[in-house]
């Protein structure tokens, strides 16, 4: 595929959205999962909420 | 018989549960996010093994397939920041500081890419990456607005309180959106005037528009995608939150008076 004399330009604008958006992706779902661990370690205790009637909220 | 403003507020209502909104959000996710996916993949076949050359432009068009999504989503998650703001101070919803704050980081990304690929096409097509033209400016202005946003939030340990400064400072600062929109008709800017959204339909030709507004869609289900996924993250923050709270209460009141130091 020819993209002219600014290839160079349209890959970096392309490659660039790519990264930053894959980044965002994986920093929510590692932050999701790191909330889930603590949420399920303190309901492991029995520290559970008053409104929960055994439902997982996931 | 419900009208839809009825229909509306019941679907609101209902919302208002978190533990709903968790269950509902949990379904939905992977169907916008494959729809997000899936336009995002048409957009790329469209833009580089349709849509052809510009005849001013060149194959840097296709600069523009990514640059207007991240513009337009820039402006939209100020927007869901602003409307999510009124949401917390008239109607008091309990999700509303929530969509808050998770649309703000997201809205950052969508104007720092905008400005970037905006960067590089201007280097091949104005000569420089940067011009002080009022549309450049008032969008580096929009970055800063978000940077400030997550900065006064983070600064506060009270929650409610930095939630509710937070959302003044979003409703003051929703007067940009329209100088961002309008900068280019207001001054004289290198920035070109609208193109799409713009009285008399948009001035492009179909076989730029068709892989433009393909690509937008796709970019604005991934931004719903990631916003419902914030959402989540933040409702389960603040779960953690108060049942870490609650075990640290229970054990204090459980150590009997006297060990007490």
């Amino acid at each position: 595929m020819d993209l002219g004399p600014h290839a160079v330009f349209i890959i970096a604008s392309y490659a660039l959205v790519a990264i930053v958006m894959l980044a965002l992706v994986a920093w929510l779902v590692l932050d999701g999962r790191r909330h889930q661990r603590a949420l399920d370690a303190l309901e492991a205790r029995g520290v559970r909420r008053r409104s929960h009637t055994g439902e997982q909220a996931r | 018989m419900q009208t839809s403003a009825q229909n509306a507020q019941n679907l609101t209502s209902r919302l208002a549960n978190p533990t709903r909104f968790m269950s509902l959000s949990a379904t939905l996710l992977p169907w916008i996010g494959g729809l997000a996916a899936a336009l995002i993949a048409i957009g790329l076949y469209l833009a580089f093994f349709s849509a052809p050359p510009d005849y001013q432009q060149g194959h840097t068009v296709k600069i523009m397939f990514i640059h207007v999504p991240s513009a337009w989503l820039a402006m939209g998650g100020y927007l869901l920041v602003a409307v999510s703001s009124f949401g917390l101070f008239v109607f008091r919803h309990p999700l509303a500081d929530v969509s808050a704050k998770a649309a703000v980081p997201l809205g950052a990304a969508f104007t720092f890419l905008a400005l970037v690929t905006g960067a590089l096409w201007g280097r091949p097509m104005w000569g420089a990456y940067w011009v002080w033209d009022a549309r450049l400016t008032s969008v580096l202005i929009l970055f800063f607005l978000y940077l400030g946003l997550m900065a006064l939030r983070s600064s506060l340990d009270d929650e409610a309180l930095a939630g509710k400064l937070t959302a003044i400072l979003a409703l003051v600062g929703v007067v940009i959106l329209p100088i961002i929109k309008f900068s280019v008709d207001w001054w004289n800017t290198l920035h070109q005037p609208a193109s799409v959204l713009r009285i008399g339909g948009p001035s492009i030709h179909a076989s730029i528009l068709v892989p433009l507004l393909v690509m937008a869609a796709g970019f604005t289900f991934a931004f719903i995608a990631m916003h419902l996924m914030a959402m989540r993250n933040e409702i389960l923050r603040r779960r953690v939150k108060a049942l870490t709270l609650a075990e640290v209460s229970r054990a204090s009141s459980s150590v009997p008076a006297g060990a007490k130091g």
